[in-house]
């Protein structure tokens, strides 16, 4: 099962733009923590966001896109990154995030990601494409 | 996670997951203080059952792995220190038992000292390497590595295998007494024989792997489960001995394999051929770690071997947006290199195909028919499956028909046999 463990650093979402994680210590334990899933076999991906006033939000009022700009006013919970790992349960899953070195403003949130196979067939036929899509690039 | 009590459930299944993540750690740890790998899966598994009592007390500690490691290695000293005091006690102790004390003590002192940051992958490496030494068969190889390294219990061994779990127990409580009485030592073998026993160690994740890819009867729902672990495993190997290319090599080979495990059965369950498949089902995310894991192979130099030359070609399929555009020249060459390295009936068949989808059909059956004296092959299916699809293709109808009828009554596989009728009633209707 693939679960998507979601970062949310609280005060993530007033950062200012090319805010960078920059304490050495908290980046190695991270570092070491990304290193302990890649030696148990489990960690498919990971990645850091930059902070919303980065990023835009784009909404569909009356049915139209609508682009904002970041920081965005209301936002109580942002991303700041997340990993991708494969576990045989959501047990494993939680017990992987518990094990993350984070630090107290910070709040993982565990979700099973949807696999094809759980779509019922005629969705599933609609989604056929989905996996073709997924070939993210790396650099 | 907080220290609040909490329901059973939710604390036998953190207890799961904590074993999964620790047990191989944990055992190999222990082992490393007793010099038995028997023993010490008996000493982390006794630090387990501490836990399963305290913990539904006092709830699941901050640190469950340090907690679990920290009664383990208690318990191993008790050991070493009881032990100790019998060789005492017998008096007449033999040079050998003088030799295994004074390593024993060495290792006392060792743990004693001991902090957490002990070398866990050394530690790992030696439990890979002991697990699938040569010593044991290949079935008690292959259980004692799920067992030690992915912390599956006999039960769950023995449900992947189809075998009753008595047997699983029996393989396993046996290969551990051959450790011991072969007195094989802890250890990560030397340079020159590296190679040959880490040949033996991938050898067992792929059967591990084939066993779970190629599910061929029975509750099957244990088994995709068998190909993730194995998966594991390699890529848990592969951290552990990254200058290996034939590792990278068999990580991306069964990555790309797995990728194509929702493609590879229809709706009714009936098995659909690779260039038939829905390419849009196959998980791009594993060729990808596939082809990374195959350019690692690759980016350590010199010639590929057996794992990596068929992760190549299985990347081949993995690159190619249709059927239509596979690379069939660069397959059959990498065939020849796989044919020369390791040559075999099967691999020469598989050849066959690459040649006659490159080359056209009647350079297949060239190779196809040097094969048909092969024993080896003698009651093969796809044998007389290959070769009736050449001959339709080369409009030889009657004498493929004859092929297909003869492959369904030699496959033992329900689904395969009904392909191959209806492939054999077709050539009654040649296509125009």
């Amino acid at each position: 099962m693939r679960f998507m463990l979601l970062m949310i650093p609280h005060g993530y979402e007033t950062a200012a733009p090319g805010t960078i994680p920059d304490d050495v210590e908290a980046v190695g334990a991270m570092m070491a923590y990304n290193e302990s899933m890649q030696k148990a076999g489990i960690l498919i991906s990971c990645d850091g966001l930059h902070p919303p006033s980065m990023g835009a939000r784009v909404s569909f009022p009356g049915r139209k896109p609508k682009v904002v700009d970041g920081p965005f006013a209301e936002a109580k919970e942002v991303l700041g990154g997340y990993w991708i790992i494969d576990v045989p349960s959501r047990a494993d899953a939680i017990e992987w995030a518990t094990r993350c070195p984070g630090s107290e403003n910070e709040v993982i949130e565990v979700r099973q990601i949807q696999e094809i196979a759980d779509y019922p067939p005629e969705v599933q036929a609609l989604t056929a494409e989905m996996a073709s899509m997924q070939a993210v690039k790396k650099t | 996670m907080s220290a609040a009590p909490r329901d059973d459930a939710a604390i036998h299944r953190t207890i799961e997951a904590v074993w999964r993540i620790e047990s191989a750690k944990i055992i190999a740890t222990v082992a490393r203080m007793v010099r038995d790998v028997g023993l010490a899966e008996e000493l982390a598994q006794d630090a387990l059952v501490s836990a399963l009592e305290q913990w539904s007390e006092t709830g699941v500690p901050d640190n469950p792995a340090a907690w679990l490691t920290a009664v383990a290695k208690r318990r191993a000293l008790d050991r070493l220190r009881h032990r100790q005091l019998a060789e005492h006690k017998a008096g007449e102790i033999g040079r050998e038992l003088d030799a295994q004390h004074a390593m024993a003590q060495a290792d006392f002192a060792e743990a004693v000292d001991a902090a957490l940051d002990d070398d866990i992958g050394d530690d790992l490496l030696r439990l890979v390497f002991t697990a699938c030494h040569p010593v044991l068969s290949t079935e008690a190889r292959v259980a004692l590595t799920l067992r030690l390294m992915g912390g599956l219990t006999t039960d769950e061994i023995a449900r992947a295998f189809l075998v009753p779990e008595a047997t699983v127990a029996q393989r396993i409580v046996r290969a551990k007494r051959s450790l011991l009485e072969a007195r094989v030592p802890f250890e990560v073998p030397r340079r020159h024989e590296l190679e040959a026993r880490l040949a033996s160690v991938l050898e067992v994740l792929y059967l591990i792997f084939n066993e779970g890819y190629s599910a061929t009867a029975g509750d099957d729902w244990m088994r995709p489960a068998l190909c993730d672990e194995a998966m594991r495993l390699g890529r848990i190997v592969a951290e552990l001995v990254p200058d290996a290319a034939e590792v990278h090599g068999l990580v991306a080979l069964m990555e790309i394999q797995a990728s194509r495990t929702a493609a590879r059965v229809g709706p009714s369950g009936e098995p659909v051929l690779l260039l038939e498949q829905n390419r849009a089902r196959w998980d791009h995310m594993l060729i990808r770690r596939g082809l990374a894991a195959l350019a690692r192979a690759e980016a350590l130099g010199g010639a590929l071997g057996p794992y990596a030359l068929q992760a190549a070609i299985a990347a081949c399929h993995g690159r190619a947006r249709t059927a239509g555009e596979t690379d069939w020249p660069r397959i059959a060459a990498l065939y020849d290199a796989l044919a020369e390295l390791s040559p075999s009936p099967v691999v020469e068949l598989n050849r066959a195909v690459a040649l006659s989808m490159a080359f056209g059909p009647a350079t297949g059956l060239e190779v196809v028919d040097a094969l048909l004296g092969e024993p080896a092959l003698q009651g093969y299916h796809l044998l007389p499956a290959v070769r009736g699809d050449l001959l339709f293709k080369l409009g030889r109808y009657e004498e493929a028909r004859k092929e297909f009828d003869r492959a369904a009554a030699l496959t033992r596989n329900t689904r395969e046999r009904t392909l191959l009728l209806a492939r054999a009633r077709a050539c009654l209707l040649p296509p125009a």
